[in-house]
């Protein structure tokens, strides 16, 4: 049996392939909510009674549960209800389904935030612009977007906070992120079984990554500090 | 020829008559003070100039252009509705500065945007720049500019205000009860900058509470009732001799105060 000190390169290593699949679904899952979820937030703000109230219904359906069962349904439902298992086999197929099922919940969980932001900018800034002359897109983009930024960037931050925790539940359709990577040292892999320290030290990288994320969101509202 | 000619106008909200048939004229150069009791309609005949809010009938021509005529669907095209609107100017009660930007930028911020998609080419930021720093000076705040809203008191934040809407050089400017939501120490300042603009021959519609001002410094008197205009005439007619029995009950509350 080799010693802890002897193995610990390999671990790391393998923890180190995991954590990069972590970091992936994480970056991924930002890219496709941060968007989406702009989409969202305007489809349940729509003026269209329909279009508002079938996003409204769809967002209650995403928030309403677990995102480990949204996880399950998006991988299995093709391959066992359509019988086209369009993600195939492998880790590839798995990170596809993940990302999908990621960004769907967590822009739905955007959405209402924005929605939030959106409807806290006070009417009058947007008649303001209005009697300036301004179109639309230019009040949007010049007066209300960054006063929505300021007032979205806290709730924000606490979804950004969870959801780098939340990229463990990937491992429920064998996404092989960091825990599964710990996790299959306890297993046995590359000729180590039975370990139980290598998942604590998944533990000390979602710490670390938590922590750089912190700071940056931290210095990001502190940009937005100087107006009110 | 009347620089504004307003007729007939009318709106309705849920079924309760607001505006029921305005009609006034305001002559280039004048300043006319529109007063009248709580929910008599003054915000809303002031939201209608600016299209804010679309009358259900009337006409507004400013200058012999009929810019909105409510029987006539040709006026009515929303993508006009933007140059048009440019013909005001208006100032709101809650000032409604933009609270990223300084005063400064407060103020270039439109004229910055309408050069830029006229595709102005040899767009002047210094000139606009030093137009804005005129105004600055003249509304005693040159030493601000470069604050931002919430660095300013209510009074500073309401004279940059009127600062942005006179870099549009509009026909008309209009106030919605500038002072009603600032400290009673404070409304001087603003009435010292409106009483300036209307010595310089500004054409005014102030819509106000301040009786005193109204009558010290408006050219006509519009005094409004449950949306139609009661009484109008110049200031001294209206103050002093007021023809109609509601004018005269509004204006005794107002000096018992
Ligand atoms: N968007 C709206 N929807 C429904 N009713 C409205 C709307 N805007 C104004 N009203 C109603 O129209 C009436 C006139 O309102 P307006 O704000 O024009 O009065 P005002 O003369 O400016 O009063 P104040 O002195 O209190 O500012 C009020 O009864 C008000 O409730
Ligand atoms: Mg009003």
């Amino acid at each position: 049996m080799d010693t802890i000190l002897e193995q610990l390169p390999v671990v790391i290593g393998a923890l180190n392939v995991g954590f990069l699949q972590t970091l992936k679904l994480f970056a991924v899952t930002l890219l496709g909510a941060f968007p989406l979820g702009l989409i969202i937030a305007f489809g349940s703000l729509s003026k269209i009674k329909a279009v508002s109230v079938a996003t409204q219904f769809i967002i209650w359906i995403i928030r309403g549960t677990p995102l480990m069962i949204q996880l399950l349904i998006v991988y299995y439902f093709p391959g066992l209800v359509l019988h086209n298992p369009i993600w195939g086999g492998g880790e590839q197929g798995r990170f596809l389904a993940a990302s999908i099922a990621f960004i769907i919940n967590y822009a739905c969980y955007f959405s209402e935030i924005y929605r939030g932001g959106i409807q806290s900018v006070p009417v009058g800034q947007y008649e303001a612009g209005l009697v300036l002359g301004m179109t639309k897109g230019q009040i949007f983009r010049h007066v209300t977007l960054l006063q929505m930024i300021k007032r979205i960037v806290p709730p924000i931050s606490n979804e950004i906070i969870t959801l780098v925790k939340d990229t463990a539940l990937a491992r429920i359709i064998a996404l092989q992120e960091i825990i599964w990577a710990g996790q299959a040292f306890m297993k046995g892999s590359h000729g180590i079984s039975g370990a139980i320290w290598p998942l604590f030290f998944t533990a000390f990288y979602y710490l670390v990554f938590n922590g750089i994320v912190t700071v940056l969101l931290a210095g990001l509202e502190r940009k937005l500090d100087y107006f009110r | 020829m009347p620089i504004l000619e307003v007729r007939n106008i009318r709106k309705t909200f849920d079924r309760t008559e607001v505006l029921k048939g305005i009609d006034f004229t305001l002559e280039k150069g004048e300043s006319l003070s529109v007063i009248g009791s709580s929910g008599s309609g003054k915000t809303t005949l002031l939201r209608c100039l600016n299209f804010l809010e679309r009358p259900d009938a009337g006409s507004i021509t400013v200058n012999g252009e009929v810019l909105l005529d409510c029987s006539d669907p040709s006026t009515l095209n929303e993508s006009q509705i933007r140059r048009k609107r440019l013909h005001f100017g208006l100032v709101f009660q809650s000032f409604n500065l933009f609270p990223q930007y300084t005063a400064l930028q407060n103020v270039m911020l439109a004229p910055e945007l309408h050069a830029k998609e006229e595709h102005v080419h040899n767009f002047d930021r210094e000139a606009l720049r030093e137009e804005a720093a005129g105004i600055f000076a003249d509304i005693g705040l040159y030493d601000r500019m470069n604050n931002y809203p919430h660095q300013l008191s209510g009074g500073q934040q309401q004279r940059v205000a009127i600062a942005r809407a006179l870099i549009l050089h509009p026909d008309i400017l209009c106030f919605d009860e500038p002072t009603s939501a600032l400290d009673p120490e404070l409304t001087g300042e603003v009435l010292k900058v409106i009483r300036k603009l209307s010595e310089q021959n500004t054409t005014m519609i102030i819509v106000t509470h301040e009786m005193e001002f109204a009558r010290d410094v408006a050219d006509k008197v519009i005094f409004m009732d449950g949306g139609i205009i009661c009484e109008q005439g110049n200031p001294r007619d209206v103050f002093n001799n007021p023809r109609e029995e509601r004018t005269r009950q509004f204006l005794s509350r107002y000096s018992q105060k």
